[in-house]
């Protein structure tokens, strides 16, 4: 699956699309092929505050729980409810299931992400499968 | 992740079964399981996934590696008797050809692991026993019989087993045998000629809380390929998948089947792992009897129960058991969601008190009381013919 370039990602498996002072998150194909089939997405309220590094939330497959780690700061300013009922659809369309929206307090904090081309250099590294 | 280079002299030794490579080349994820490196789920482009191997096994047929599994025969005059002294169900009872649950027990009445005791010929048994306690239940089942005329054997690694497990199960196996399968009962074995390969040993038995059976062949990487390999190509009109140990867990969690280190262990006895049922305190003597027999006088501590998630969040092996007060009072020894049922179920140790059917608790998850409730087990009960 071929990593989109209009967006960057983190090591913890998240990807941030960014439009000025907006982003949108979510997680990578290889996120969700690593957990396996997707039944929980718990994700904070509109209004909360993220901190680049620190977990935001919880996602689970069947067999796993795995943390959320928020790609940037940032107040949420939309979460994606559509997830609460059918969280599969991130097993589906990881890269177009987003999970949250938020404001960033820093733009700049993107710069030191990935690009597509180094977050699948990362993946293949780590071992993938 | 950083790369450690291994010594000798701290080298894991990870073991594998015969089927290893056609699992990975089948894209299978692999996980160490006790030591073993095997299937947890094969890949969603061959329609597999937790999920779906799940499913296939409770509608249709889904086989397993369980090869990682152990065996160990015993043979003699005295075979009867030494099964006898060393598990707590009553291998008298059996025929020749029938099998049945139990366990070994420690002389305090806990468990060495549970077993199948299968009697495959007058004086001959076969212990199937857990991968993670392979040399333990061995050593365990060697020093207590020495007494008794009869040779105990490690067999372990001379079969692959494999399980062909769904209501489709037994059309699928019927194809690649001559033995008429129909003829054996749930818990009973057959042996006849399965892929061309003579005198193999034919179980109606498995993990699933399902029908099915699980047969005993050579232990070469060709054959356990080739037999692997025809049994997904006879298969294939009933929708066969492979399916890995992550589907292997949630169906026995469905069906409240106990697994050690979870629901038992050497530090929970029979009475509270609810297992009273293939406990045969009639029999006069076997290892843990006494034991059990003063615990049952002292009454129980802790019980297992089912739970049934009532609010938003899966209890996983481990959580914390609160009650309505919030406060600690038992703990999850497996939780999951149920792909079948589609509810998030565990099993949990608590007070007695908390036991009865309907009691309001709670499943601590990251750090939040999540409301839950005890519900009659097996949450999955397969649907009689």
């Amino acid at each position: 699956m071929p990593y989109p370039t209009d967006r960057k990602y983190t090591k913890e498996h998240e990807w941030i699309q960014a439009s000025d002072a907006t982003a949108t998150i979510g997680i990578t194909d290889h996120a969700q092929e690593s957990l396996g089939d997707i039944v929980f997405v718990e994700l904070p309220k509109v209004g909360a505050e993220l901190t680049a590094g620190k977990t935001f939330g919880t996602v689970e497959s069947v067999k796993a729980v795995s943390d959320l780690y928020a790609p940037a700061s940032g107040t949420v300013t939309e979460t994606n409810g559509d997830l609460a009922t059918s969280p599969e659809k991130v097993n589906k369309d990881a890269h177009g299931s987003w999970m949250l929206k938020i404001t960033l307090k820093n733009t700049g904090e993107l710069d030191a992400l990935l690009s597509a081309a180094d977050y699948e250099k990362f993946v293949t590294e780590e071992g993938g499968h | 992740m950083s790369s450690v280079e291994a010594t000798p002299a701290d080298a894991i030794i990870v073991r594998k079964t015969a089927l290893n490579a056609v699992h990975r080349h089948m894209g299978a994820k692999m996980v160490d399981f006790n030591g073993w490196d095997m299937p947890v789920e094969y890949p969603a482009s061959i329609g597999c996934g937790i999920i779906n191997e799940h499913m296939a096994v409770r509608t249709g047929v889904g086989i397993f590696d369980v090869s990682h599994m152990g065996d160990i025969r015993l043979a003699g005059p005295q075979a009867l008797a030494a099964v006898q002294h060393v598990s707590m169900n009553d291998a008298s009872r059996l025929a020749v050809g029938q099998a049945q649950y139990s366990a070994l027990l420690y002389p305090q009445g806990t468990f060495v692991d549970d077993v199948i005791v299968h009697r495959l010929g007058e004086d001959e048994y076969l212990l199937v026993i857990n991968a993670g306690t392979r040399e333990k239940d061995f050593n365990w089942v060697r020093d207590n019989t020495q007494r008794f005329d009869c040779k105990v054997e490690h067999l372990s690694d001379d079969f692959t087993q494999i399980a062909i497990q769904g209501p489709k199960g037994m059309d699928v196996l019927q194809k690649l045998t001559d033995a008429n399968l129909s003829a054996v009962k749930f818990y009973w074995v057959t042996r006849g000629t399965v892929c061309g390969l003579k005198d193999i040993l034919i179980a109606r038995t498995g993990y699933t809380a399902e029908d099915g059976f699980e047969i005993y062949i050579p232990a070469d990487e060709s054959t356990s390929a080739r037999v692997w390999n025809e049994i997904l190509s006879a298969g294939k009109e009933f929708g066969i998948v492979p399916c890995g140990l992550g589907a292997r867990n949630t169906l026995r969690l469905e069906g409240a089947l106990s697994l050690y280190g979870h629901e038992i262990s050497d530090t929970i006895n029979v009475w509270e792992a609810g297992l009273d049922r293939f406990c045969k305190m009639e029999k006069p003597e076997f290892v843990g009897r006494a034991a059990l027999e003063k615990e049952k006088i002292a009454g129980l501590k802790r019980m297992l129960v089912g739970l049934e998630m009532t609010g938003r969040g899966i209890a996983r092996d481990e959580y914390k058991v609160l009650d309505r007060s919030g406060r600690e009072s038992g703990y999850v020894t497996s939780g999951s969601p149920a792909p079948f049922l589609k509810k998030n179920i565990a099993l949990a140790y608590v007070p007695p008190e908390f036991s009865a059917i309907g009691t309001p608790l709670k499943v601590e998850i990251r750090g939040q009381g999540v409301e839950a409730q005890v519900v009659p087990t097996p949450f999955y009960k397969r649907p009689r013919k």
